[in-house]
């Protein structure tokens, strides 16, 4: 048998399933979808992770230093918070929206909407309002996610703490962004923010 | 004529003798707030103090002493863009958060105008305001405040 002849009864068995066939196509079916849905949501995951949101160096040298300063990375008892804990929602449905929606970030690196320090600064308000209005919408449910209002022990909290969390936050008529803003990173010009 | 030499090497080996012979240093038996270290020791630094983390507000000792922060601040940022303690202290938020207003003397201007929100010399509130931590006394304070500021 030549060469060319093998490919073509090849193709010839594929075109002409037989009983065999079928159970061929559903496992080579089978197959691809693990290899590209677990593929998919792995490059997801590694989209997830804080070195590869400061890969990039308008996160690492603006945001990421800021951060740095803060609780949610150096702390008494070592537990952090890291990117994605408070900018990416856990649920699979909501995650990929925000996926979708940061896709207008990478269109920011590549035109260098925010490439240097000045830039960063002219356009923190405008980025830092976005992200309080998403936070806002969802009843800070990053925030939540740790910092779960059931289980707050009053008890343990400072007088100041108890006053609002008590009040406003326990009647809904705060969520956690209202108040805890800037906490992780710098804040912009705050002439005008509710509250502020 | 060998005599210059034997001068010159007799008066280099006294300066190198003087030089290993250090003098010990003390204070005279005094203790200062480096305690009972010899001035040329290095003491070993104090553990760190912890800031009040929330108590109620902290009596003055004197008239016109700036009140001092009875809670912990860290991270609040105050600089040209924000000033997070007025997010409670100021006029506007004060009766709402139950803080200690600020005082009007916070909205003067060095030329003595009043002016409609905190004056750019007031604006820093850790330059005069600051946290405390739970420590003793560096040294004994017999200072007691005048009557009408109540006492600790």
């Amino acid at each position: 048998m030549t060469k060319e002849s093998k490919i073509k009864s090849l193709l010839r068995y594929l075109k002409s399933p037989s009983s065999a066939a079928l159970w061929f196509i559903l496992a080579i079916g089978f197959a691809g979808g693990v290899i590209f849905w677990g593929g998919f949501n792995t490059a997801l995951e590694v989209t997830n992770t804080e070195a590869f949101c400061i890969s990039c160096h308008e996160m690492e040298d603006n945001v990421y230093e800021e951060y740095k300063e803060t609780i949610h990375y150096a702390n008494r008892s070592g537990v952090r918070a890291t990117c994605p804990d408070c900018h990416v929602p856990k649920k699979w449905t909501h995650k990929i929206v925000r996926k979708i929606a940061a896709s207008k970030e990478v269109w920011g690196m590549l035109t260098g909407l925010i490439d240097t320090r000045e830039k960063f600064q002219d356009h923190r308000r405008e980025l830092a309002e976005r992200e309080w209005k998403r936070m806002k919408e969802n009843d800070s449910l990053e925030c939540r996610n740790c910092h779960n209002f059931e289980y707050m022990d009053f008890s343990e909290q400072g007088n100041r703490s108890v006053k609002m969390h008590s009040s406003a936050l326990a009647s809904g008529e705060k969520t956690c962004i209202d108040c805890h803003k800037g906490i992780a990173h710098e804040l912009p010009d705050m002439k005008g923010v509710a509250n502020w | 004529m060998k005599i210059l030499p034997l001068i010159m090497i007799t008066a280099s080996l006294a300066m190198s003798m003087n030089v290993q012979a250090y003098q010990e240093v003390t204070s005279g038996g005094l203790e200062t707030i480096r305690g009972m270290a010899k001035v040329n020791e290095t003491k070993s630094a104090e553990a760190l103090k912890r800031v009040i983390k929330d108590k109620n507000p902290i009596k003055r000792n004197y008239v016109h002493q700036p009140p001092v922060v009875p809670h912990q601040i860290r991270g609040y940022q105050v600089n040209k863009d924000s000033n997070k303690c007025l997010t409670c202290h100021s006029w506007k938020y004060a009766r709402e958060t139950g803080a200690t207003k600020i005082s009007l003397t916070h909205y003067e201007a060095r030329d003595g105008k009043t002016l409609s929100d905190v004056s750019p010399r007031r604006y820093f509130c850790s330059q005069c305001h600051v946290t405390q931590a739970d420590a003793p006394e560096l040294i004994d304070n017999t200072f007691k405040p005048v009557e009408l500021l109540g006492s600790n």
